[in-house]
């Protein structure tokens, strides 16, 4: 019976003693020091899978749950669960880390083993914020995130990377150091420093407002969202290729949990009060900065300004429902809106991270992230191009890519709340087409630009296998995303009817 | 009254360092330069022994002997231990260092445990004149090391100051006990305590006492705005007269703090709460704030420091018995912390050359990726970053402030460890990010290298598992 395991535990530690093993087998032997990482990276997300296959659809309640005391004296607790909202973010870190770490095997001369380290490190700790349900628990897990991040970033980024690194951790650490304090606030009202005792806490509207905002300082930038967006193209441009990887297919969604683990259930009269700022943040980064990557010249700038204006949809999504739920008429359409966040998130987890792996697979050649160096390397490369035209589309919202399925649904729930709100959100459709099938007609087709990229090589099997487990996870995610759905209906059903009920 | 030594056994860990400190300094007189290492094993166990001591005479209830003026309660136990277990620490990074300056002296040593027995008297002060000669006796030793590189230009110029500075903020501290004596005309604690409570004590003397008081245990806390010594006293001293500065005696300080404000003046809480919120954050502002324009990596510890003592201070002010704790388990941390930050130092420096400016830590990694690792710990754990116990300990600080509903303040706190963040983190990208400028290997004694493995993890430890220490705390002051 897997349900007696502490799988949430073992999918979390696990890798981090992985860490520890690999840092421990240093540099003399990078080849024991890379499979030693493989394997564990392969082993966790094994562990990780009875996640989905013994997961109960049904109910909304916590899954896998294990708790044990902490630190008794204040009642904090290791508490750990999952539900249909968190597990999937979960298995999608365990899938990303693997291909994030054999996309680092050759690539990485410098000191591997800290590298390797470093992200299953990260892994462990990320795997911990998705399924802490314990706000110091939590919150230590979330800071500790940005540890090995500032090291892969500095250590092994590009030359202007102290800059993009430092800005990034202050970034974050600004964000969520206010978060401590309302946490720790709602301590003090609850009595306890569980998770789900804060969503029944009882608070008033000043003290929500005041929290929400709290909240939001942490998520925004964590999403990012407008206006605080501005460390993610440095910390992208600047960091290694698997940095910007799981910066992107991961980090950026802790966000996005964030918001519907902690603002809208803790404070849904102040999400349902400020839904009009959050939505008006999110149509700016869907509209505004869909325009900002049309005039990039630096592939991994403009892949890193679209995730901005993806992550936008999320947000959108999110908050949307209030709109929806003042209206009468419409209340089947605000899961829709929850739900299409969560596929958002996740199907920007794949294609972000296919993404960033071809634009590594041509900077590992070229050493250059510029597009007007680029140019005609289907004739070179054409496995290559197959698999970053279709990741492409993916990322214009192609139907059949996962890309499209949550965009869609998002649009869909906008209609719902307000005409003009789905009319701007689907301008990204046009925008988002714009910027990456231009970029993909630059550097892909034409002529072949110049000598170097006439002696490209094509993708070897490590790259293949790696790309081509993302292109599997984008056309199934885009055919058949039910399972998806299934998964998370009964968990976003009861956050809606949990928000729909004002705490004033 | 007759003296009945059996009484006296709640000293024992004093008597135990003042007789060990006594016959080293004798014997230390006999021994030659190369058998040194005599005098530094002795300290060791000497210290080891007040341990011993120390764990052997704790127990749950209080003991006052001495006709109220020497204490001994779980405040005192616990923070006896702690305070000798930094001693050992500061002992044993000390040795490469000296021994490869020829000051590998018994001096070092035995100032070492006098100013120790200095501490111990004030944690275990039943009452102002003994906390005041406790205070003393370290402040002396302390003047005599900070000037201990006599031939250097800057050790003797930090001890004068620091003297001149010092003598005056202990007058200052004797003059508002004076005040408190006069008011209330007793000197021990707990009589103090039952006056200001009962009998309807001259108001305005008391308070005019009590301001010097405060200032006085601020000087030896080294908060703004009596902290101009310390980054002077940094700087100047050598790195282990450094790190024995700047750890222990924190504890020390929080001692006194307990004993003075809470045990003594616990009744005039109201007026001292507000007096230590300004210290508390002028502290964090300027110490988080100078940080960042230092290029020497001591100086910029020592305003550092400033900056936890203003946290420090915030657990003191809440008046809660959480609030004292978190105190407690912060000082502790800080001690740990800065214990280990200039044990990395130490371990850095070499004949003829001292690891002094921030950018000798360049590449560290390169050099030594385990003692990089270690420092990365202890400076992630003083910006509050978890997992480390750093963090924990401004949660719990934090946690005792909103409790009396300060949240405004709390928030004050955390934006001012943020501008903390960054220049730790900029020693963390020398370490890392930037080439190393030398690539001699790291000379130290293993048994230095072995602690300090210990105590970076030992960061580590109580990062993951704060409960043990937290619950520890939480008895002492209950």
């Amino acid at each position: 019976m897997t349900a007696d395991l502490p799988i949430l535990s073992m999918t979390t530690w696990l890798p981090i003693l992985g860490s520890v093993l690999v840092l421990g087998s240093g540099d003399k032997a990078p080849a024991v020091t890379k499979w030693l990482a493989v394997g564990f990276a392969v082993a966790t997300f094994l562990v990780s899978v009875p996640l989905y296959t013994a997961f109960q659809p049904g109910t909304a309640e916590m899954q896998f749950v294990e708790k044990a005391a902490w630190i008794p004296a204040f009642d904090v607790n290791y508490h750990m669960g999952v539900d249909g909202i968190s597990m999937p973010l979960i298995l999608l870190t365990t899938f990303v880390t693997i291909l994030v770490i054999i996309a680092g095997w050759e690539v990485i001369q410098y000191k591997p083993a800290q590298y390797m380290a470093a992200f299953l490190f990260m892994e462990g700790v990320m795997v911990g914020v998705f399924s802490a349900l314990d706000a110091v628990l939590f919150y230590v897990f979330w800071e500790a995130m940005l540890i090995p991040m500032f090291l892969i970033i500095g250590v092994w980024g590009g030359p202007n990377r102290v800059y993009a690194t430092i800005k990034f951790f202050l970034y974050t650490f600004l964000g969520s150091v206010f978060m401590l304090v309302a946490l720790i606030y709602m301590y003090t009202k609850s009595g306890s420093f569980e998770i789900l005792e804060f969503h029944r806490l009882q608070l008033g509207m000043k003290e929500q407002v005041l929290i929400f905002i709290a909240f939001l300082l942490a998520f925004a930038v964590k999403v990012p969202m407008w206006p605080v967006h501005t460390w993610l193209p440095d910390a992208h441009v600047e960091a290694p290729t698997g940095g910007s990887v799981i910066l992107a297919a991961i980090m950026l969604k802790i966000g996005g949990y964030g918001f519907l683990r902690f603002s809208l259930p803790i404070a849904p009269d102040a999400s349902n009060q400020l839904d009009l700022m959050i939505i008006a943040m999110s149509l700016i980064a869907v509209v505004y900065i869909g325009f900002v990557a049309l005039v990039q010249e630096d592939m991994k700038k403009l892949i890193a300004y679209s995730s901005i204006s993806h992550m936008g949809f999320v947000t959108l999504g999110f908050f949307i429902v209030f709109i929806i739920m003042a209206r009468p008429d419409a209340h089947g359409g605000a899961a829709l809106g929850v739900q299409g966040g969560m596929v958002q998130m996740i199907s920007h987890g794949f294609i972000s991270a296919a993404m960033f792996l071809c634009v590594g697979v041509l900077y590992d050649r070229m050493h250059s992230r510029m597009i007007a160096d680029y140019g005609g390397v289907v004739n070179t490369m054409p496995w290559f191009a197959a698999f970053m035209v279709f990741f492409a589309m993916a990322n214009a919202g192609l139907p059949g890519t996962s890309g499209f399925v949550g965009e869609f649904m998002v649009i869909l729930a906008s209609f719902r709340a307000d005409f003009w709100y789905a009319f701007l959100a689907a301008t990204t459709l046009i925008i988002g087409a714009a910027y990456t099938l231009w970029m993909v007609k630059r550097v892909v087709f034409g002529e072949v630009a110049n000598h170097h990229v006439a002696e490209l090589q094509d993708i070897n099997r490590r790259e293949f296998l790696v790309l081509g487990a993302l292109a599997l996870a984008v056309l199934a995610l885009g055919l058949w995303p039910q399972p998806l759905i299934e998964v998370m209906d009964a968990s976003v059903e009861h956050l809606l009817r949990h928000v729909a009920v004002s705490k004033l | 009254m007759p003296l009945d030594l059996h009484s006296l056994m709640p000293a024992l860990p004093e008597m135990v360092l003042l007789a060990a400190a006594s016959a080293i300094l004798v014997l230390d007189l006999f021994l030659e330069d190369r058998q040194r290492v005599v005098t530094y094993v002795l300290s060791l166990v000497a210290l080891v022994a007040a341990i011993a001591a120390a764990l052997m005479v704790r127990g749950d209830g209080t003991q006052i002997i001495l006709a109220g003026s020497f204490i001994r309660d779980p405040l005192a136990d616990a923070l006896k231990v702690a305070m000798y277990v930094i001693g050992l620490l500061a002992f044993v990074y000390a040795r490469g260092y000296l021994e490869s300056r020829a000051l590998f002296k018994g001096e070092y040593y035995v100032l070492g445990l006098f100013a120790i027995l200095g501490m111990s008297v004030m944690i275990s002060a039943g009452s102002f004149l003994t906390a005041y000669l406790g205070l003393e006796l370290l402040a002396l030793s302390l003047y005599a090391l900070v000037a201990f590189d006599r031939d250097s230009g800057s050790g003797p110029e930090a001890a004068m100051k620091y003297f001149v500075l010092g003598a005056l903020a202990s007058g200052l501290l004797l003059y508002g006990i004076s005040m408190v004596y006069g008011a209330t005309g007793a000197l021990d604690f707990a009589t103090v305590n039952r006056m200001l409570r009962s009998v309807d004590a001259e108001r305005t003397v008391l308070v005019f006492g009590l301001v010097f008081v405060v200032i006085g245990i601020a000087f030896k806390f080294g908060a703004v705005p009596f902290h101009m010594w310390v980054p002077d006293v940094y700087q100047g001293a050598p790195t282990p007269v450094t790190l024995f500065v700047g750890s222990a005696p924190k504890i020390a300080a929080f001692a006194l703090a307990m004993r003075m404000l809470v045990d003594g003046l616990g009744p005039l809480q109201a007026d001292w709460q507000g007096m230590l919120l300004i210290l508390a954050v002028l502290s964090m502002a300027l110490g988080n704030v100078v940080a960042i324009a230092q290029t020497n990596i001591k100086r910029m510890l020592a305003y550092s420091t400033i900056a936890h003592v203003g946290f420090i201070f915030l657990g003191l002010l809440s008046g809660t018995t959480d609030g004292r704790a978190a105190a407690m388990f912060y000082a502790i941390v800080y001690a740990l912390m800065a214990a280990g930050g200039f044990g990395v130092l130490i371990l850095l420096s070499r004949h003829g050359f001292d690891a002094e400016n921030i950018d000798d830590l360049r590449g560290l990694n390169k050099r030594s990726s385990w003692y990089a690792a270690m420092m990365m710990l202890i400076l992630f754990s003083m910006a509050g970053v978890p997992p480390t116990a750093g963090f924990f300990a401004k949660l719990f600080v934090l946690k005792a402030v909103i409790d009396v509903d300060m949240v405004l303040l709390a928030g004050v706190a955390v934006f001012f460890s943020i501008i903390g963040a960054f220049y730790y983190l900029r020693v963390i990208k020398v370490m890392y990010f930037d080439e190393p400028v030398e690539t001699a290997p790291l000379q130290a004694p293993g048994e230095a290298k072995w602690v300090l493995s210990l105590n970076g993890l030992s960061i580590l430890y109580l990062g993951i598992f704060p409960a043990s220490l937290l619950s520890a705390c939480l008895a002492a002051v209950a």
